[in-house]
């Protein structure tokens, strides 16, 4: 691998298709995941989790588990006493006037425990063996409460309550208005009222969560690997509950995360006793999570019920949107999803109109927090099922449909007229829906395909079509930092906060540095997710990194670069504007013979003339350039997806015919790294829309953990994606990028569901539940059959 | 706690002794007694893929194989196919090339059971080689990058 990474026609590496850095060491089984590093003299931690979704715990036994040989501890709440305050809310409501009533969590519940699956005590030992081994002998003495596993039966009256202190299970109640809906409503010719309902899902990294603490008596502090989305966040509610500063608090995400997708962003018990139990054995306590305990303990997300109305003109023009649902938040959670889900549903339309409001209700099933998309999937399967049934009720094609009511591409800045996840107006920066919808039906041959498909169905055959198309909020602040530095091998080092789980950090951000100082793409170093490396950082999630670290990368390596070219300038006895970097030496521009390696220029910049001899006057030391990006509001992506399938009326089978992304995320760092984000993030959607199911019983128990119960799609079961790219920059930053992550999920399930009402007409089906897995399918045609 | 007993296999053609217990999986052994941490663990329960190694040439799951049952047999893993960072294998320079890899998690168990249908079947076409990917679970690529690598080399020979 040792090719010169390409580079644009102009001779930079931004928007260049470089292969990733990543790759070698994971291809040859030599990356460095959490469970992989060595860490000699490590105990392993197994945790005891209740059984019970909602319970008062009472005596815990661990007598037999202590007589175990190799057992090293058993903790529960009372032993962890030192560090049981109250877990601090994650944000508060960003909706200005609203708030979150935050149910006050700790480590470990001292009193009752509020989901199947938290855990009430840790088991350490010389093995994960030995050490579940003890877990089951272990005698947790349990009195079982009544459950809330909806929010609906949340919202019940003399509902069990999640947070007795809070008199109700109600997480908050935000209403956000634009202009005058009723007025609109009762005016308007046509009216339609539909309710949808999304159900929980989970991430499913292949990779499940994982700590290893180290606890340094000498320093009194702890150095934590941790597959996290943000070392920063984890080092700050450590430092809390330890009554530590931060600097001694070291939060490592290993070079390798076996991917996120938004769970490993939240903090979780299980970091907290690791490192607890390794200060208390003074040796290193590692903690992986098996695949079970990533479906009873993870993050989840997604469920909610939407009931939404829509008013509009006989041409099919929207005037007015009323959406009210209700969100499981869990037992413990923020608004993220729910807020974003609200505030995703006016997507590219204009809509003058608007009643958005929303419950969120606590349960007795597992904390909520992310799951790639974060709410917007939800928001763009409510509004995009409302527009497939309005050009139904209008007779209208639905592409027309929505081409009709298109923000068109003049009208940006466009301000919707309410607030967004991250605390600021949700106004669109920059886009083209009205071309990018354009586009993604020529691509799809969208006329021919009608005809085909009406010539289909002559024959029987159950082909439909769905069109979605969306906006996405993404690159959310608060910001991200950059360290730039010229070592001493005159190589330039990044170095940024937020951590990678697949994206490529390493090949991205080395991208922009070698463009922003100068160098070659070879040239640069980059190291993430270190907070003993950068001393502030948010992490990866929400489709923010390129956005915020690019352009603190790109800030300080301009200034890096102007650093460089002063010690060079002084080195070659030259004016700085008559230099350049080529192939790692300062050199004059047209005297080719004239010049330095950095690695000169480094050691004169960092080291000086010589151990304690006085610099040359003027000369600034250090060549090193930090710098903090911290975007104004969040930027707005947009895709349209078309998706052909045909259904298999007496199976229910769905087989995708075609399936084509258009996408604008504004300018792209690296073509082959986005497509693939796209991917990735059409396979998690598709699996939303069509497989993956997390089923709870009314006992909070879920019935679906394991892979056989809960399928995820194989390469059999994916179709080949068909992809292209529009741009429209953003104004918010420098390099006009936005995000890309999550932007592949998004309209899938609103796709699909169209798609498959749409070959189900014939039976009059009313698609209004996901997933669409065989069973419902069949079942929705069975409905429909029956004569009423 | 569990009885043990004494094996003997070979790993990536090196002979390895152990007196392992008899509950140890092959994959607990290749990681934790062997550290050969390019295999990993995705589910125990045999549905992901991510264990995957090969035994005598079969592919197999490493978390419901016992480290016993591999006594006498050849066991092939992902450090196999390349002796350094500099000189990928063909099919391991694919995916690089195609975008294959995103987490990486998944991927040394993907590239073994790629390994062993290419040797059955060195031009299979993409209905085969999703056949075989069919075995694995991948969350982040879609898998498209990795149909296209197989396929890119299957052009090449």
């Amino acid at each position: 691998m040792t090719t010169p990474a390409s580079r644009t026609p102009e001779g930079g590496y931004i928007g260049a298709p470089v292969p990733r850095r990543e790759d070698a060491r994971l291809l040859t089984g030599r990356g460095t995941f959490v469970d992989d590093l060595p860490m000699p003299g490590v105990a392993h931690a197994a945790m005891v989790r209740s059984p019970h979704a909602h319970a008062r715990v009472g005596r815990i036994d661990a007598a037999a588990a202590l007589a175990l040989d190799g057992v090293l501890a058993v903790v529960t709440a009372a032993d962890v006493a030192d560090i049981q305050k109250p877990w601090p809310a994650r944000m508060p409501s960003p909706v200005p006037g609203t708030a979150i009533r935050h149910g006050v969590r700790h480590t470990l519940p001292g009193d009752k425990v509020r989901h199947a699956g938290e855990v009430v005590a840790a088991v350490v030992a010389e093995s994960r063996a030995l050490a579940e081994d003890a877990r089951d002998l272990l005698s947790v003495e349990y009195e079982v409460l009544p459950v809330v596993a909806t929010a609906a039966a949340g919202l019940a009256p003399g509902a069990p309550l999640v947070y007795e202190q809070l008199g109700d299970n109600i997480a908050a109640h935000i209403v956000q208005r634009v202009g005058n809906p009723e007025q609109a409503f009762a005016a308007a010719a046509h009216t339609l009222r539909e309710t949808f309902r999304v159900t929980r899902g989970g991430s499913h990294s292949m990779e499940g969560r994982g700590v290893v603490a180290r606890y340094d008596e000498a320093l009194d502090g702890f150095t934590v690997w941790d597959a996290t989305q943000a070392p920063h966040a984890v080092r700050a509610m450590l430092a809390y509950l330890f009554e530590l500063p931060e600097h001694r608090v070291r939060v490592i995400a290993p070079p390798d995360v076996g991917g996120g997708l938004g769970p490993k962003a939240s903090v979780y018990p299980e970091e907290v006793l690791v490192c607890w139990l390794a200060r208390r054995l003074r040796r290193p306590v590692k903690w992986i999570e098996d695949r079970h305990e990533h479906f009873v303990s993870a993050a989840q997300e997604r469920e909610q019920v939407h009931t939404v109305e829509i008013a509009f003109t006989g041409e099919g023009r929207l005037l007015a949107l009323r959406d009210v649902f209700t969100h499981d938040i869990g037992m413990y959670g923020a608004l993220v999803a729910p807020v974003i889900s609200a505030c995703t549903v006016p997507g590219p339309y204009r809509i003058p109109n608007i009643h958005s409001e929303f419950r969120a209700v606590y349960t007795n099933l597992q904390p909520t927090g992310a799951v790639r998309g974060a709410g917007r999937p939800q928001g763009v399967l409510v509004m995009e099922r409302m527009m497939d049934r309005m050009a139904e009720t209008l007779g209208l094609d639905p592409a027309e449909v929505r081409a009709r009511n298109l923000i068109p591409a003049d009208a940006f800045p466009y301000e919707v007229g309410m607030w967004f996840r991250d605390g600021a107006r949700l106004t669109y920066d920059s886009g083209n829906y009205p071309e990018l919808l354009r586009r993604a039906l020529e691509r799809a041959d969208y006329a021919q395909a009608r005809r085909e498909q009406a010539a289909l169905r002559a024959q029987g055959r159950h082909r439909g079509i769905g069109v979605a198309i969306c906006v996405e909020g993404v690159g959310l602040g608060p910001f991200e930092g950059a360290i730039l530095r010229l070592d001493g091998r005159g190589r330039v080092v990044v170095t940024s906060g937020a951590p990678p789980q697949g994206q490529g950090y390493q090949t991205t951000f080395a991208q922009i540095a070698a463009d922003a100082v100068g160098v070659r793409f070879e040239d640069v170093d980059v190291v993430t997710g270190d907070t003993g490396a950068i001393p502030y950082g948010t992490g990866s999630f929400a489709s923010r990194v390129t956005a915020n670290a690019g352009p603190a990368i790109l800030q300080a390596g301009g200034a890096l670069r102007e650093k460089i070219l002063a010690v060079g300038a002084h080195l070659l006895e030259a004016a700085a504007a008559d230099l350049a970097i080529v192939d790692g030496a300062v050199r004059v521009r047209g005297m080719p013979d004239r010049g330095v390696p950095l690695a000169q220029v480094a050691r004169l910049g960092n080291a000086g003339v010589a151990f304690g001899m006085v610099m040359p006057g003027g000369l600034q030391v250090g060549l090193e350039a930090s710098a903090y990006f911290a975007p104004a509001q969040a930027g707005y992506s947009a895709s349209a997806h078309v998706c052909i399938l045909d259904v298999d009326a007496d199976t229910g089978e769905v087989t995708i015919v075609r399936y084509v992304v258009g996408h604008d995320c504004g300018n792209v760092i690296n073509p082959l790294l986005v497509e693939g984000q796209i991917l990735g993030g059409v396979a998690h959607g598709l699996s939303n829309a069509l497989y993956e199911e997390a089923i709870f019983d009314e006992q909070g128990q879920s019935l679906a953990s394991s892979f056989l119960d809960y399928p995820l799609p194989s390469a059999r079961e994916m179709p080949r994606v068909e992809m292209f790219h529009l741009t429209t920059p953003s104004p918010l930053n420098p390099l006009g990028v936005k995000g890309a992550g999550e932007a592949g999920t998004l309209p899938v399930t609103a796709a699909v569901a169209g798609a498959v009402e749409d070959a189900l007409r014939s039976f009059g089906v009313r698609v209004n539940r996901m997933p669409l897995n065989p069973a419902r399918i069949s079942d929705l045609i069975h409905e429909a059959r029956r004569p009423s | 706690m569990s009885e043990t007993r004494a094996i003997a296999l070979t790993v990536n053609g090196r002979p390895h002794r152990a007196t392992v217990e008899t509950r140890l999986t092959l994959v607990d052994l290749l990681r934790e007694e062997l550290r050969l941490t390019g295999t990993h663990v995705g589910c125990e329960h045999g549905v992901c893929g991510a264990c995957t190694v090969l035994v005598d040439g079969e592919a197999v799951r490493g978390c419901l194989l016992l480290a016993v049952q591999a006594d006498g047999r050849h066991v092939e893993t992902v450090e196999s196919l390349a002796p350094d960072l500099e000189h990928l294998n063909p099919l391991q320079a694919e995916f690089v090339r195609h975008h294959g890899v995103q987490c990486g998690f998944c991927t040394g168990g993907i590239l073994m059971s790629l390994t062993a249908a290419l040797r059955d079947n060195p031009r299979p076409t993409e209905a085969e080689v999703r056949e075989t990917l069919a075995g694995h679970l991948c969350r982040c690529t879609g898998y498209q990058g990795m149909v296209d690598a197989v396929l890119a080399l299957v052009a090449a020979r």
